[in-house]
């Protein structure tokens, strides 16, 4: 096919535009770091922070340009782009109202990590071009159409990120880089073979095109299986989730924002994308496996989180027990689970990111995440005490703040399919307030002991820009859910309705 | 709008003060949120007044969504109703109340707009639940003042045991919520809404819907009521989960009075009797309330006797007093428990704001045991604390002609008598608890005189230890602590309203205290009047021949015990929203599904048993004479040990050792949870943590592959040294290489062709 097939018959090619500005950001930022000798210099380092805050402040306005140009009532895929690439694969790029979603939220929260990884002091021009790298691949994940393109973003997303931990990472960096490496590379292989198989077998490689081959079920079972691997590496869901606390603990902040608000959701993007349309029935045989992994993940994360002294790894181990409702409430496969899934995906993008830029803000003064070392912050920070207590309520799933409608949802869609399940599950309402409270109680409440806490300053005027949209974001969605439910509609019917169409005569057979 | 505003006034009050303290200053945000609160109260006194006397309707507003995906659909709205605007009219009053009396006890915090957006805050998520008109909202309330009474119990954020105690009371009530939740969901699941009139006629008219879990089958009404309960208990500190109340004491008093007496506490019951009609219709669960009510009532009855911390006292008396409108409830008489819980809100408030006049007054002492002597120096708190005493042990003479009595009085005594019928037609649980009742009425008796008489008479005990020790982990700033011990007295001084201070010589045997300030007085004698008056002026409404009409179909009356049968029964009819589940859905229940059979037929036992006329005409005298007797032994046994004899108590507490000690530890509950629960849960997170991450999904995992490899080729050494460039070199290889072999396999690249 020639030519841009735009929607609104736009010669505009605004994903392209939005998915690559970042990259050329990079290039720029690449180049002008050549131009200067090959050498970092104060002048340099400061050009490229505000350059690259500038390049994702117009990402964010050319995503919310898209936004414009959307139909938001209309189930289908939107803004196309479609030309032959290479070998039979296409470039093939477009939204629904879900990857639409995701990618507003990659585009707002991008800015935020900029600004949060403004005292990075060490080759700034490279760790901001690798930021910049990073949108781009994730940013891609969501607009692509064509399955091999989608695997190369996918993929592609993992190098800037091991780079970011590697260069820019804590002490034990290489430790969790390697095993951020070993499970996502098996997780990649088999989805790569079953890519393969798949475009062999229906000779093509676009997602549409794919949604509708419907493919044996027989075989369906082994290639939900490998896109299991990778997209369970992904969330992470047990017992495949040890990298991450590893992983974010030796992550930058910004890094850790990335890949707790973004990285992770490419797995539970990719379940409702892949397994649930592509393959039903071993979707629907599979649930079962599914439910009983995410019950465990919730139990046993939130204890886990429970005992845990650093405090990224207990955000991190919160993580994991928040994407194993995500997993339940996809599966559910009924229209609360999937839009509880899709909203809680969002909010916990904005409230675990957020919590881990609250921690971030200690960390920079203190240089610390030990939990010991910390204690009764709240009387040298108030703003930062109430800021941190909001997200800690959110993450804790309070109704009035965005955490709450998405974890009601999963549930309730988990309790029509299995209602044992969405009872284990709910045990994460009291398991969640023990750990977050506790955590709480220990970072900033009760007397300040420590003496180097003494002169501890309250946020500053860039910490406040952070936070805020934040907050704003957390409370506008906690009290009104429909903000976004009403937009992901569309996208989450026509998954419902396939899913459910496809699996019908299976269930009847029963 | 006017409803609006009632509900929004104290949000935005408490936003503005929160968030702008620094700015507005204390003297603004504390204004600013008693205004909005005292607004609330004007607003809610109309509504009340509008609803019931001048004619007005029943109505809901609706706001905004709240959450909308398939009929799982929650509007946001103000539903006035009789329900809820006999909570309004509680919640704002009491409310308005606190703070005006927080200007007074408050007076010395440097926190004070803090305190006062908390409050506010609460006030606003409490409206928020009970104008709820689904179950969502009712839930985002409910969590609402839990979070509230977190902060506020851990307001002085400074004192470790404030701190946990708020984490306690929060985590304790997330077990509830846990159950709940469920009930919400399982709700759902069986009727497709959580709209609390669709939920209601939906299962009046399925009465006989099975639910099927698993291998596991249930009524579905029963389940639901079952897990609704849980949180109930959980809310109201029923037995089982009652263990936050007490330690929830840690907050400031006036916190304990509004929201761990008055209001937050008695949202459970609020539920219960919001969902009477689901209630009425699963009578295992109705048993198991009323079991779950009584016991709670006489075990915290058993607890409020051996403490010495006046608060814990009243806190117990709470957690009791919340028993017997629980199984009140159970036995189907919702009007009853609404009654009690109405004036119990007023005098508990009376009691715990007198109790905190009390340690103000005596510069933070709490400890009973070094009271004494009070009386003299703080008349009018000690004749509001008799006031309050004399309406929670239901003080009253129930002459036929001639009744006449304190607000506790008519409400307790109408429980216990309800109770009574409904054990009089074979029902086990509601003859346990009617027994329970007179028994912890007795023990009510005393463990209210032994405060009154351990506080007021006698003579001034000093506590031994030095002075004010608890003084600085009150809360101040750290700077206020180092030298707190002038710096009390002196800001009491600038009050200029103290008759005696701190150590100045006060008469032998009188306690070195001074009566509170006016701001503090005035909220005690403002509750009096609804201490003596609330039972006598709404007998009649709540659970007299005007009930009927008063509650317009609201609550579930058709199986009172108590009833006027002829009213009730009518207005059942007339009420257009209690039709389905009025007397005649219940007899389709019998004739279609015999699993409901049971108790309608007991409930027309019961009616038939006290006659046409109904109320108390039928009961026999000694039923109607046995509360005031019990209250009196309590009294009578109370005097020699705490009024003319000193020292008594103590030599009875060692004499009894043991009991006593389980009565003081209240029954190892907390020594018991701590070490099932609390350590449970640390050991079971640590071997998750260290055995199943590190050694075996670790050990099996990364750190295996790592292992093997190193035995490897240097090569491959190289490769897991450390070198990302080459993770991502061999990611990239990996890519190509599949990708290549992706181009060959599909047909659409030929290699050597």
């Amino acid at each position: 096919m020639s030519g841009p097939m735009n929607a609104f018959g736009n010669d505009w090619p605004i994903l392209t535009i939005l998915t690559f500005l970042p990259a050329a950001g990079a290039v720029l930022l690449v180049a002008a770091r050549w131009m200067a000798g090959a050498k970092d210099n104060p002048g340099l380092d400061r050009g490229a922070r505000w350059l690259a805050l500038a390049i994702t402040l117009v990402t964010l306005a050319v995503s919310l340009v898209a936004l414009g140009r959307f139909d938001a009532s209309n189930p289908a895929f939107q803004l196309i782009e479609r030309h032959a690439w290479i070998a039979g694969i296409e470039y093939h790029l477009g939204v629904d109202t879900l990857s639409l979603a995701l990618i507003i939220l990659t585009t707002a929260l991008t800015p935020l990590c900029i600004l949060a990884s403004w005292h990075v002091d060490r080759q700034v021009s490279a760790y901001m071009a690798l930021f910049l790298l990073l949108e781009t691949m994730m940013i891609g994940v969501f607009c692509a159409l064509d399955i091999v393109l989608f695997y190369v973003f996918f993929e592609g997303g993992l190098i800037p990120m091991f780079i970011l931990i590697g260069v820019w990472g804590g002490a034990n960096r290489v430790y969790a880089a390697f095993k951020f490496f070993l499970y996502t590379l098996l997780g990649s292989i088999l989805m790569l073979v079953a890519i393969v198989w798949m475009a062999t077998t229906a000779k093509t490689t676009s997602i549409p095109e794919l949604m509708r081959f419907g493919f044996d079920p027989a075989v369906q079972t082994w290639l939900w299986l490998a896109f299991f691997a990778s997209f369970a590496v992904k969330m992470p869901m047990w017992p495949v989730h040890t990298w991450l606390p590893d992983a974010h603990v030796e992550a930058p902040t910004a890094g850790s924002v990335v890949l707790a608000a973004i990285l992770l959701k490419m797995g539970g993007y990719g379940f409702l994308r892949f397994s649930l349309p592509m393959f039903p029935d071993a979707s629907a045989a599979f649930t079962p496996m599914v439910f009983a992994l995410s019950v465990v993940a919730i139990v046993y994360a939130s204890l886990v989180a429970f005992r845990q002294t650093d405090i990224k790894k207990l955000i991190a181990y919160s993580s994991v027990a928040h994407m194993g409702l995500v997993t339940l409430g996809i599966f559910a496969g009924n229209e609360e689970g999937i839009q509880g899934a899709i909203f809680l995906m969002i909010s916990h993008g904005v409230v675990s990111g957020a919590l881990f830029l609250c921690v971030g803000v200690i960390y920079d003064r203190m240089h610390t995440r030990e939990i010991a070392f910390y204690g009764g912050l709240v009387n040298r920070m108030p703003v930062y005490a109430a800021i941190f207590l909001l997200f800690t309520m959110a993450n804790v799933g309070l109704p009035g703040t965005s955490g709450f409608p998405g974890e009601i949802l999963t549930m309730v869609g988990a309790f029509k399919v299995n209602a044992w399940a969405a009872a284990g599950a709910t045990t994460g309402v009291i398991l969640s307030a023990v750990y977050a409270l506790t955590l709480y109680r220990k970072v900033a409440l009760g007397p300040l002991e420590n003496p180097k806490l003494a002169e501890i300053k309250d946020l500053d005027a860039r910490e406040w820009v952070i936070f805020v949209p934040l907050v704003v974001a957390t409370l506008a969605l906690g009290f009104a859910s429909t903000l976004a439910t009403d937009f992901t509609r569309p996208a989450a019917d026509q998954i419902v309705q396939a899913y459910q169409a496809a699996i019908a005569p299976v269930s009847a057979a029963k | 709008m006017m409803e609006t505003v009632l509900v929004l006034a104290p949000l935005a009050a408490a936003a503005i003060a929160g968030l702008l303290q620094r700015y507005i200053g204390d003297k603004v945000a504390m204004s600013l949120t008693t205004a909005a609160v005292g607004l609330a109260a004007a607003l809610s006194i109309y509504i009340f007044a509008d609803l019931h006397w001048l004619g007005g309707e029943a109505r809901t507003i609706p706001l905004f969504r709240f959450v909308d995906i398939a009929g799982f659909t929650s509007t946001w709205s103000v539903r006035i109703d009789a329900l809820s605007s006999v909570m309004l009219v509680v919640v704002t009053s009491v409310s308005f109340l606190v703070h005006v009396y927080s200007w007074g006890y408050m007076a010395e915090d440097p926190h004070r707009a803090r305190f006062f957006a908390y409050l506010s805050f609460f006030t606003f998520s409490m409206l928020a639940l009970v104008t709820a008109n689904d179950f969502l909202q009712l839930f985002f309330g409910w969590e609402g003042v839990g979070v509230a009474s977190y902060l506020l119990i851990g307001f002085w954020y400074q004192k470790r045991s404030a701190n946990d105690a708020a984490i306690k009371a929060f985590v304790v009530n997330r077990v509830g919520d846990f159950g709940f939740a469920l009930g919400i969901m399982a709700a759902y699941y069986a009727y497709g809404s959580i709209e609390f009139d669709a939920v209601f006629k939906a299962a009046a008219a399925n009465p006989g819907l099975i639910f099927q879990f698993g291998p596991v089958s249930g009524p579905a009404i029963e389940i639901i009521c079952g897990l609704l309960f849980i949180g109930a208990m959980g809310k109201s500190a029923q037995f089982f989960l009652h263990v936050w109340l007490p330690d929830a004491m840690e907050g400031p008093t006036p916190v304990s009075a509004l929201i761990h007496a008055a209001t937050m506490v008695t949202a459970g019951v609020f539920m219960v009797c919001r969902c009477s009609s689901m209630f009425e219709m699963a009578p295992v669960v109705a048993g198991g309330v009323t079991l779950i009510g009584a016991v709670t009532a006489i075990f915290a009855a058993t607890c409020g006797l051996a403490q010495n911390d006046i608060k814990r006292v009243i806190a117990y008396s709470t957690c009791s007093q919340l028993g017997y409108m629980f199984f009140a409830a159970g036995v189907g008489a919702y009007g009853a428990a609404m009654f009690h819980l109405f004036t119990h809100a007023f005098f508990k408030a009376l009691l715990f704001l007198g109790a905190g006049s009390v340690i103000h007054g005596m510069h933070h002492e709490q400890d009973m045991r070094f009271m004494g002597g009070v009386r003299k120096a703080m008349p009018i708190t000690w004749a509001m604390m008799l006031v309050g005493t004399l309406a929670l042990i239901g003080f009253g003479l129930p002459l036929e002609q001639f009744k006449i009595g304190f607000a506790g009085f008519w409400s307790k005594d109408h429980i216990i008598e309800s109770t009574f019928v409904a054990g009089e037609s074979g029902r086990l649980f509601a003859q346990f608890a009617f027994v329970i009742s007179l028994v912890a009425a007795l023990l009510t008796s005393f463990y209210s005189w032994r405060l009154l008489f351990m506080t007021f008479e006698g003579r001034y005990r000093p506590n031994p230890d030095a002075h004010h020790d608890d003084h600085g982990a009150h809360g101040h700033d750290a700077k206020a602590h180092d030298d707190h011990g002038h710096d009390g007295h002196a800001a009491h001084d600038d009050h200029g309203h103290g008759k005696a201070h701190g150590h100045a010589p006060a008469p032998a045997g009188v306690a070195p205290a001074h009566e509170s300030p006016w701001v503090m007085v005035a909220p005690l004698v403002v509750l009096a009047f609804g201490a003596v008056l609330a039972g006598a002026a709404f007998k009649d409404q709540f659970v007299g021949k005007k009930a009927a009409e008063f509650w317009g179909g609201t609550l579930a009356l058709q199986n009172d015990p108590l009833a006027y049968p002829d009213k009730s029964h009518d207005a059942a009819k007339a009420a257009a929203p209690a039709e389905a589940h009025g007397p005649d859905a219940a007899h389709a229940a019998v004739a279609t599904e015999p699993y409901a059979a049971a108790k309608p037929d007991e409930a027309h036992g019961a009616a038939a048993a006290h006659g046409e006329k109904g109320g108390h005409h039928d009961l026999p005298q000694w039923v109607i004479w046995a509360p005031f007797g019990v209250t009196l032994l309590g009294f009578l046994i109370a005097l020699p040990i705490y009024f003319f004899s000193a020292g008594a108590g103590a030599a009875i507490a060692k004499a009894t050792g043991p009991l006593h000690a389980f009565l003081f530890r209240k029954w190892y509950f907390d020594e018991l949870y701590d070490a099932v629960f609390v350590k449970g849960a640390r050991a079971l997170g640590d071997v998750f943590w260290k055995v199943g991450d590190r050694r075996i999904i670790d050990g099996l995992g990364p750190n295996g592959v790592a292992a093997v490899a190193r035995f490897s080729a240097r090569q491959l050494r190289k490769v897991q040294s450390g070198y990302l460039y080459h993770y991502s070199f061999l990611m990239l290889a990996a890519a190509v290489a599949f990708g290549a072999y992706a181009l060959w396999a599909s047909g659409l690249v030929r290699i050597g062709q």
